[in-house]
């Protein structure tokens, strides 16, 4: 159930190569993440609406949350197409999403950390 | 080869892709850097000078198409690998990466395996284009080696070259500087008597190899030249020099002239060069001197040839020497320009000072571009008396000169036929510190009065033969085939050396075999009629103090005289 958002076969290799390092990388894509979804609320054109949907949708794919870079790369696509119409909608289904997947990754962290 | 590692600079605005990247690429063993954006990127790398850089395209502050802009400019000639690290997809974005200098893409999400094998095929790049870098500055290396090697031997030459009298204001010359690299060589020289000995010649090959025997060759030339020895005994040495030094493949084509401005007389020697010609004032057709010979270096001694022609000369008359790059040079269809092309420039030639220009102009127009292996060589036939030979240098303190003394040769058949004794005979002279100051007419008068004792005496030829060019060259063909078959008579040298107060005199006594001359009635003849030969004699009276003919003429006595030495 949770594979559909996240890929559990790229965590293990993350964590493979990580290793100590794992956790800190868990937390810094969190907080990566917040900063983006801040971009993407204020962002005040579309110039600036796409490269936050690209950087975040780079970092999601490396982290395996692949729905969430599904949903960036559609809002990449979508802000190249005047007028932007319907986008809140985007934005707002990247909002759910971004907050299954922090849950998931909190879980993982804590999973990690517990040993 | 073990994966060399690198020092790797990543620039990245995502805290979580540098994190994970860092550490892939630090775990296959590399140093590495990291930078938020393209700004700290281009510091970081002027600073740290990295091999290889990762580089996103998409970054605040500067963008990845910058840095890479500015890191490729700051990298200059070295091969700096980078790799743009992009999910882009459009092929537009992606073209933008390779324009800014971009060598390859890494897409997200990141594979390391894929990542690896990136790293490695740029380093290889990166490898080679160091090697072909690090050969080229070592071609440039040894190439400005070999072009001070090249001016450091042409320093040398040049000194040697122009120990000689190209200098005169009677010869004109061009040859392209390096022209000694061609292969090509210029030599001309005062013999002692006045007369001036010129070598045009061109060896075999190119580059130093050619260059190499240009030296001895210049030092035989010059050397014999000095010593008052002539185009026959100068040619037979240079040749058996060249072949006994030189490769068997490797050889000289020459031209050699002796030319009397005294006699108004040329002597040719053509071993494989391209004909020179004679030049008349009045633009007539140009008289070739054409190749009889092989070059030198090539036949043994015994079987070298060292008969020479001999022309007449005309005050005014010029004499213009060529070297194969002129009559060699070829046009887009490999047609040669060719020896009529050439004669057609000399004929329709007006001006004599505008020659070389024309025939350079001639050789560009058939071409369509001028080459740098031409060499070109005028010789005006002048008075001698324009001309001002240097005087002889010699190696010897000055001091005890041999003061009274006398010897007496006799030269026979069997030894006229094939020994030139002169050279040895003014070798000995030379020790006279006394005459020094009158060598050039010693010289002079020695060589008259043999050649008179021999060809008139023992040869018994007529000089009035000579008066006019066909006869002229029908007299040195008796010459040839009489001294070929001679097989009597003599030519007798009585030198005598006596101190006369705190100087001295010398006095030469010449006797032959021959009939003997009217010697009253040849004096006696006007000058005009004495034309081309009688010169001699009146070189003999106007060069020595005092000269008496006895025995009807077989026998002439000729004298010297010297004061105290300052």
């Amino acid at each position: 159930m949770s594979d559909i958002h996240i890929d559990r076969n790229v965590l293990r290799d993350l964590q493979e190569v990580m290793e100590e390092g794992y956790v800190c990388l868990l937390e810094t894509f969190l907080d990566d993440s917040d900063k983006r979804l801040s971009q993407l609320h204020e962002a005040k054109s579309a110039l600036e609406l796409g490269h936050a949907a690209h950087s975040f949708k780079g970092s999601s794919s490396n982290m395996g949350a692949l729905a969430l870079a599904a949903l960036c790369q559609q809002l990449e696509a979508r802000v190249k197409q005047q007028p932007l119409y319907g986008i809140e909608d985007l934005i707002n289904q990247i909002d759910r999403e971004y907050e299954v997947v922090r849950h998931l990754y909190a879980e993982e962290r804590h999973r990690v950390s517990i040993g | 080869m073990p994966d060399a590692v690198l020092t790797v600079l990543i620039a990245e605005d995502s805290a979580t892709d540098r994190m994970l990247l860092a550490r892939i690429v630090s775990k296959q063993g590399h140093a590495v850097l990291t930078a938020e954006n393209g700004e700290q990127a281009v510091a970081l790398f002027a600073e740290q000078r990295p091999q290889l850089v990762l580089l996103d395209a998409l970054m605040p502050v500067m963008d990845g198409f910058e840095a890479a802009r500015q890191i490729k400019a700051l990298a200059g000639e070295a091969l700096v690998p980078i790799i743009f690290l992009t999910s882009l997809s459009e092929e537009e974005a992606l073209v933008r990466c390779l324009e800014a200098g971009g060598d390859d893409f890494l897409a997200k999400p990141y594979s390391p395996v894929i990542l690896a094998a990136k790293i490695k095929a740029m380093d290889r790049l990166r490898r080679l284009q160091a090697t072909v870098l690090e050969q080229r500055d070592q071609i440039a290396r040894h190439h400005h080696h070999l072009l001070n090697e090249q001016r450091v031997a042409k320093a040398v030459f040049d000194k040697v070259a122009h120990a000689g009298c190209l200098s005169s204001p009677n010869i004109r010359y061009l040859q392209s500087p390096y022209a000694l690299f061609n292969g090509d060589l210029l030599l001309a020289a005062f013999t002692p008597s006045g007369d001036m000995h010129v070598l045009l010649g061109d060896f075999t090959g190119h580059g130093l190899p050619a260059a190499v025997g240009a030296m001895p060759l210049a030092e035989v030339f010059y050397g014999m030249t000095a010593k008052g020895y002539g185009l026959a005994e100068t040619l037979r040495e240079m040749n058996a020099k060249l072949k006994r030094i030189l490769p068997v493949d490797m050889f000289c084509c020459a031209l050699l002239l002796n030319l009397s401005f005294s006699r108004r007389m040329v002597e040719v020697w053509n071993g494989g060069m391209p004909d020179g010609y004679v030049l008349d004032t009045d633009g007539g057709e140009p008289l070739p001197l054409v190749s009889r010979h092989l070059p030198l270096g090539v036949l043994a001694p015994e079987r070298f040839d060292d008969s020479t022609q001999v022309l007449p000369l005309a005050l005014g008359q010029r004499l213009f020497l060529l070297s194969d790059g002129v009559v060699d040079t070829s046009d887009d269809n490999d047609q040669l320009f060719g020896v009529e092309r050439l004669r057609r420039v000399l004929v329709a030639n007006r001006q004599p000072e505008l020659l070389f220009e024309e025939v350079l102009g001639a050789l560009e127009a058939f071409r369509g571009c001028c080459r740098d292996d031409v060499s070109l060589l005028e010789i005006g036939i002048v008075d001698p008396d324009a001309l001002s030979p240097p005087p002889m240098t010699y190696s010897d303190s000055g001091q005890c000169a041999p003061l009274d003394w006398s010897s007496q040769f006799e030269f026979r058949a069997d030894t006229l036929k094939r020994f030139n004794p002169l050279p040895y005979l003014l070798q000995l002279l030379q020790e006279i510190h006394g005459l020094r100051t009158q060598s050039g007419a010693l010289h002079s008068v020695l060589n008259e009065l043999y050649s008179n004792a021999l060809e008139h005496g023992v040869l018994g030829l007529d000089s009035a033969l000579k008066r006019d060019a066909r006869g002229f060259a029908e007299y040195y063909r008796q010459r040839n085939e009489r001294l070929q078959a001679l097989n009597s008579g003599y030519i007798r040298l009585r030198l005598r050396v006596e101190p006369q107060g705190l100087g001295g005199r010398l006095i030469i006594e010449v006797e032959d075999s021959g009939k003997g001359f009217d010697v009253n009635k040849v004096l006696g003849r006007p000058l005009v009629e004495q034309g081309l030969y009688g010169r001699g004699l009146n070189l003999i009276r106007r060069l020595s103090r005092h000269v008496e003919w006895a025995d009807e003429g077989r026998r002439v006595c000729v004298e010297f005289t010297w004061e105290a030495l300052a």
